[in-house]
């Protein structure tokens, strides 16, 4: 079916046209028209996964252990649903925050080129294949970073293009290894030769190097360095569309290998990954609750949050992968939204640090509204849907017996609503600081830079009021994971369930 | 000639980890380079080599024993490539921050931590 | 650089990599060749001229800048995909056919080739914004 490679070939023959068309108006008018035309196509792969399971492309016809494969099941639809509707918010946000008119064009263009290096991420069956996504990504985001080309840009660039491209060195030597112990580099056809391997040492060699590639990448416990050093330095944009999309690959392609084809030495990969997931929630939640610069309090909750997906992994039952795939949704939504309020604080008051801003609940209600439901839904507050999230994982945690990372993740828990908090009384609450009261002049806020915060809010209150279906689905998708046999089966053989 | 080989990739790992570790951008650059091209070569390397022998054969070929597997000089073409690419990009890049900053050391970079 | 020979062997080696690179891209289907080699042929053809003279010069004699080469190259290769999606086949399934030419001879042409012409201007494009992104008129402080 070729509508499988659609989510790929649809970013690229956008870029085209952006690079041909150069304007800045006309290209946002594209940046926004193809944001929409993915989210359709995305709907509609969503619903056809949905409705009669995995779809398989086998392109060029060269059949599966040979040639590369698309696969979407469950978990990919997912993703791609999620990343389609947080790249239109963001294509709609840019349109007044990439103000510069030279700029813009450039922005979209490697816009559409990130979101085609994540989309190919999530529907590759290659792990080659998947390093190449991978470097089409970092490339964009590389050139994202850095544009603009201030000196901080340049500063934070530079650290996140080193650690970023030692990560994929170790990628690359994992699949050289990998190769060379199985002889093939088709995810299913690994699973399959994979599932009755005994020689579990040799595997964990590649194993490890894959999760130190992906570690980088999602910026887990002692690799996550990159990260804050970086992520407060562009625009406020890219951030967020970084904040939402970047690191989720990282997860997602971490869940995939040790789902699928590493999963012979349980014992010691599922401790290795709580350890890790512990370190990395306490670490980036007591370093979030030490700034106090708004950016910089959401980028360290960025690697907080991602000890929760990892937790659900290292738990490894159903429910905890169910917890897992959910819990990377809300976190995509809520999060991008939350650096999203940040930038329009920062457009209304002139700065991003605390201490510089107060007021806000009296000069605009719609605004602390709009950051209430991202902040809370991250602190994990009930109706939202962080609290369905948290609610699963601990749930999963305390039936797998693994009371140890449970009791981390309630305290985590207690630590990110201090945070939120934080941000709420020194940016809402507070009295503006004496001094900086007269040469902040009230900026008026548009619809259109509100417009994208409504729509994740939304989503966010939705994925909430309608936990249940969605937790239904991740479940579908976790047992889809846990028992692989009709993905090896479908890529494999060609058989459709 | 594969342990020859193999011997050169941690000669080039070391020498690569070595160069990452100076304080000059320029010199962790050349780091990255001599990584990449171990890993390169380790890609290269984790299908054996087999002198001589053609990788792709006709039908009417008698033996098919003696084929050299083209998949890893496929994926290393690719490695090369992607590898040339992100080296240009970040040559650029550090081209562009000498000229703002005028500073070629890592400790200077500290201050994005503060 | 400054040197009267370069300049002028440049107006004759820049046609003999043309030429060279065209070769390239044709033979690479059943030879070593193709067009990541032949673009980068082509590339370094307008690179030698811009070592020869000046960048500057180099990029204002192209009258076509490197993004719209890559543009091309893109358009080119998706080009490529539509014969095998439209004849019902998968993704990117290479679908041919013969011509005939003169005499008995007939000439094969597919969507691999032009896929490769597409790979060709990529990365012909790519060489050229490497070249001039990195070898500005800027001297080094």
């Amino acid at each position: 079916m070729n509508a499988v490679a659609l989510p790929i070939l649809i970013p690229l023959a956008l870029m085209v046209l952006l690079i041909v068309i150069r304007s800045a108006l006309l290209s946002r008018w594209t940046g926004v028209l193809g944001s929409m035309l993915m989210l359709v196509i995305a709907i509609y792969l969503f619903s056809h996964v949905n409705e009669y399971g995995i779809l398989i492309l086998q392109v060029g016809e060269w059949a599966a252990p040979f040639g590369i494969t698309l696969v979407i099941d469950r978990l990919s639809s997912l993703m791609l649903l999620v990343t389609a509707l947080l790249l239109l918010s963001i294509s709609i946000y840019a349109i007044r925050f990439i103000g510069d008119k030279k700029e813009a064009p450039v922005f979209y263009i490697f816009f559409f080129s990130l979101a085609m290096g994540i989309n190919g991420a999530f529907i590759t069956g290659d792990v080659f294949n998947l390093y190449v996504w991978f470097e089409v990504m970092l490339l964009s985001s590389f050139v994202l970073i850095s544009m603009g080309s201030t000196r901080e840009q340049l500063k934070g660039g530079i650290k996140y293009v080193g650690l970023n491209l030692i990560g994929s060195l170790f990628f690359l030597a994992g699949i050289g290894l990998l190769y060379g112990k199985t002889g093939t580099l088709n995810m299913a056809h690994l699973a399959k030769i994979l599932q009755y391997d005994e020689q579990s040492i040799l595997m964990n060699s590649s194993a490890m190097l894959f999760f130190i590639a992906f570690g980088i990448k999602a910026a887990i416990f002692p690799l996550y360095f990159w990260l804050p050093a970086s992520y407060h330095t562009p625009n406020i944009t890219i951030t967020s569309l970084f904040a939402g999309l970047l690191t989720k690959v990282g997860v997602y392609a971490l869940i995939r290998f040790f789902t699928l084809f590493f999963v012979q030495d349980q014992v010691f990969w599922h401790n290795l990954l709580l350890v890790v997931a512990g370190l990395t929630m306490v670490i980036g939640g007591i370093a979030a609750s030490t700034y106090y610069e708004t950016r910089r309090i959401l980028s360290y909750h960025i690697i907080s949050q991602i000890g929760y997906m990892v937790m659900g992994l290292g738990i490894y039952t159903p429910l905890a992968l169910a917890g897992a795939i959910y819990f990377i949704m809300h976190n995509m939504v809520a999060k991008t939204n939350a650096f999203l309020v940040s930038g329009l604080i920062n457009r209304f008051m002139g700065s991003y640090r605390l201490k510089e801003v107060g007021g806000l609940y009296r000069q605009s209600p719609l605004l602390a509204l709009l950051f209430i439901i991202p902040a809370f839904a991250l602190a994990g507050v009930p109706p939202l849907s962080g609290f369905f999230a948290k609610f699963i994982l601990i749930k999963a945690g305390i039936e797998a017996s693994r009371f140890g990372i449970t009791a981390v993740a309630l305290i985590t828990g207690l630590l990110t609503l201090y945070s939120m908090i934080k941000i709420w009384n020194e940016a809402f609450l507070k009295k503006l600081p004496e001094n900086q009261e007269k040469d902040s002049p009230v900026v008026r806020i548009r619809f259109l830079d509100v417009l994208p915060s409504l729509i994740l809010g939304l989503v966010t209150i939705l994925m909430g009021v309608f936990a249940a279906p969605v937790f239904r689905y991740t479940m579908e998708a976790a047992n889809g994971l846990l028992d692989p046999f009709i993905y090896i089966e479908s890529v494999l053989n060609g058989i459709q369930p | 000639m594969e342990i020859i080989l193999a011997i050169l990739v941690g000669v080039q790992y070391t020498a690569g980890v070595y160069m990452l570790l100076r304080r000059s951008i320029l010199k962790f650059i050349i780091g990255i380079i001599f990584m990449s091209n171990a890993t390169n070569l380790l890609v290269f390397l984790s299908a054996g080599i087999t002198s001589g022998s053609p990788a792709f054969l006709g039908e009417s070929a008698e033996r098919t024993d003696e084929l050299a597997d083209p998949l890893p000089q496929a994926l290393v073409l690719t490695a090369v490539v992607i590898g040339l690419g992100i080296l240009v990009f970040i040559l650029a890049l550090k081209f562009k921050f000498f000229s703002v900053t005028g500073t070629d050391d890592l400790d200077q970079l500290k201050s994005t931590e503060e | 650089m400054n040197s009267i020979i370069l300049q002028i062997a440049s107006r004759y080696v820049r046609w003999l990599l043309l030429i060279f690179a065209v070769i390239a891209l044709l033979r690479g289907h059943n030879y070593p060749g193709g067009g990541f080699i032949g673009g980068l042929l082509a590339g370094l053809s307008i690179v030698f001229e811009g070592f020869a003279y000046s960048p500057r010069y180099a990029l204002d004699k192209l009258k076509f800048s490197p993004a719209g080469f890559i543009a091309t190259g893109l358009i080119l290769i998706m080009a490529s995909f539509l014969p095998g999606v439209l004849t019902g086949g998968k993704l990117m399934t290479g679908t041919w056919v013969s011509l005939p030419f003169l005499f008995d001879w007939e000439v094969k042409l597919g969507t691999p080739l032009l896929f490769d012409t597409g790979i060709f201007f990529a990365v012909t494009g790519v060489t050229l914004l490497f070249f001039f992104s990195l070898k500005q008129d800027k001297q080094w402080k």
